[in-house]
């Protein structure tokens, strides 16, 4: 109780010092946790476009983005045809763009699609899709900011296409884009008879490993990936989680350095307190053990601050019309986990050099110091 | 009153210096120049003499706080000289009172007080037991609550007295204990010193330059020019 109270007594004493560490730690916490979300959250939406009613994902081997990625049309049929595929959904992804919204994400699917068939249509009818070359569906948000409705016009890129629907879909990239049939967007991106992606279902799923085999063997420029696969190993995303962590650390970095500086100064106020604690039998462990109390503190109640600031304004994020389907609030366990941990460790670490410090005050020397 | 008998040839030593040397400003400054030193089991020991004669650096190598430069300083027999060795002399062996109370302002007089039971790892019924008993006998016991702020100066160098007993060392170090306090706290504090030596039978070696409270201690040695002597009676 009394060795909690040393480790309290200066952060009271130096409220206003304190509080700014607490700060730190805790806008830090935010901004990463809010960085974090928001890109899991894009990542998560977008592997979701990649796995509706799929398992398996083919793409060109060695692309860097998928929007790079061709896969022929005989490639398609072909694995269309294999007994253990149940469904072979091709997409072609392309980035449009229409006044005043200058990225537009675009999906080139068959009627086939699991997108168009499994979608809540809020208008027009699925059946009449791919009939007309010039026809569009729009996502519902896509269809607000472009203010169009059934039978409607919009301009997207050269092109004037017919709205014969609108989908209603929790996936923000879908709500937010337009779906043309396959061979309009192959027309529309200069990209006849290829892909970006074909999206497999199988039978049988235990058949997976077989079926990527088939695909390296039959076909040596592309791939088959399982969707978990796929999430570890697609190196756009690879950039965006270290981009996400690199940010947020780059903040937690900066509140480490508030948290040293807070101990450094509480360490210089106090040379003689801790001489006194020497004098009665402190050891160095002790004395350690306080300095690191006294940031674990600041770190654990800045973390928590900043857990509640960010989920605050994640929420808050979320009720923006604008990103409406974009931001994913589902906090991941482990994202949150990680980041008190980070918090803590820069608390400890922020600590380090005051605590070597204090241990190395001499009791003889401290007691002269006024 | 003095506390003990003169006749020391029956005691056992509790705190020895041999041919100690001590210097500062790599021996530019000579301190402690060949102290020999003896202080008997439950001995008041007075150090006399000028300031910056040496007293204080006497008494910071007999609590361990500094090592000497040469010779060697021994407590029950055992010399200080290692890490592990000074802090079981810290916590069960010596106890410091300064002139300056140095207790922690924003703790209670307990909370002070049970700072070196902390250190030690001493359980809390025996600590609050022991700080019982001494806040009893130095007329504490209402003020355990209070802060230091609120305490006066008299009752701030009781406390510091109490922090320094509470896990009943051999050996008390004072250094000007009466120093910054007026004259009736001064009596009681003194007073209640030689009461502790007594009862408890706690070694005292106390630097000090008040002539009327060192004559009132079994010894008095004399320090000039960094070295001790012990004038005739």
């Amino acid at each position: 109780m009394i060795f909690l109270k040393l480790i309290l007594t200066n952060l009271r004493r130096h409220r206003i010092r304190s509080l700014i560490s607490v700060a730190g730690i805790a806008f830090s916490v935010a901004a990463m946790l809010t960085v974090v979300t928001i890109l899991q959250g894009a990542i998560g939406m977008f592997s979701g476009i990649l796995s509706s009613d799929s398992e398996i994902i083919v793409f060109e081997r060695n692309v860097s983005d998928l929007f790079f990625s061709n896969v022929p049309a005989d490639a398609v049929e072909q694995i269309s045809g294999w007994q253990m595929v149940q469904h072979a959904d091709p997409v072609l992804f392309g980035i449009v763009s229409s006044a005043n919204h200058p990225i537009i994400t675009c999906f080139g699917v068959t009627a086939a699609d699991a997108r168009i068939r499994k979608a809540t249509w809020v208008e027009g009818d699925r059946g009449t899709f791919a009939q007309h070359t010039d026809d569009v569906v729009l996502g519902e948000r896509a269809a607000e900011y472009l203010a169009a409705s059934l039978g409607s016009h919009v301009q997207i890129g050269h092109a004037t296409l017919h709205v014969i629907g609108i989908l209603k879909t929790a996936n923000g990239f879908e709500d937010g884009g337009v779906f043309m049939p396959l061979n309009s967007a192959q027309s529309f991106f200069h990209k006849e008879g290829s892909s970006s992606v074909v999206t497999i279902k199988l039978r049988n799923k235990d058949d997976a490993p077989a079926f990527k085999q088939m695909v390296q063997a039959k076909f040596p420029n592309l791939i088959g990936l399982e969707d978990a696969e796929f999430n570890r190993s697609y190196s756009q995303f690879k950039i965006l989680k270290a981009t996400a962590w690199a940010v947020g650390g780059c903040g937690l970095l900066l509140g480490g350095l508030g948290v040293a500086n807070t101990m450094i100064m509480s360490v210089f106020t106090r040379i003689r307190e801790i001489a006194i604690l020497r004098v009665n039998g402190f050891s160095n462990l002790q004395i350690a053990t306080m300095i690191f109390g006294e940031s674990a503190v600041v770190s654990v109640f800045g973390a928590l601050v900043g857990l509640l600031i960010g989920t605050c304004f994640l929420f808050m994020l979320k009720q923006v019309p604008a990103l409406h389907g974009y931001i994913d609030v589902a906090i991941q366990p482990l994202v949150l986990l990680i980041v008190v941990v980070l918090a803590l460790l820069t608390g400890i670490a922020g600590a380090l050099y005051p605590a070597v410090y204090a241990m190395r005050i001499r009791a003889v020397e401290a007691l002269r110091f006024e | 009153m003095k506390t003990t008998a003169q006749s020391d040839g029956h005691r056992r030593v509790v705190l020895r210096a041999e041919d100690v040397w001590k210097s500062y400003d790599e021996g530019a400054i000579a301190v402690l120049k060949g102290i020999n030193f003896e202080a008997f089991e439950g001995q008041a020991v007075a150090l006399c003499g000028p300031s910056g004669c040496g007293k204080s650096t006497l008494l910071h190598l007999f609590g361990g706080l500094d090592l000497p430069d040469r010779g060697r300083v021994s407590v029950n027999e055992i010399e200080i000289n290692r890490q592990r060795n000074l802090l079981r002399l810290l916590r069960h062996e010596v106890g410091f009172v300064f002139q300056l109370h140095n207790l922690i302002p924003d703790l209670t007089l307990e909370e002070n007080c049970l700072i070196p039971t902390v250190a030690a790892g001493t359980d809390r019924r025996t600590a609050q037991a022991r700080l019982g008993q001494l806040a009893e006998r130095t007329g504490l016991s209402h003020r355990l609550g209070h802060r230091i702020q609120k305490l006066s100066g008299g009752e701030r160098q009781r406390t510091a007295l109490c922090r320094a007993l509470m896990n009943k060392p051999k050996i008390l170090l004072a250094d000007e204990p009466t120093g910054s306090l007026d004259e009736s706290a001064s009596a009681v504090v003194f007073d209640l010193l030689l009461d502790i030596v007594v009862t408890e039978g706690v070694t005292l070696v106390m630097a000090t330059h008040d002539r009327s409270l060192a004559a009132r201690c079994d010894r008095i040695l004399e320090m000039h020019d960094g070295r001790i002597r012990e004038p005739e009676i």
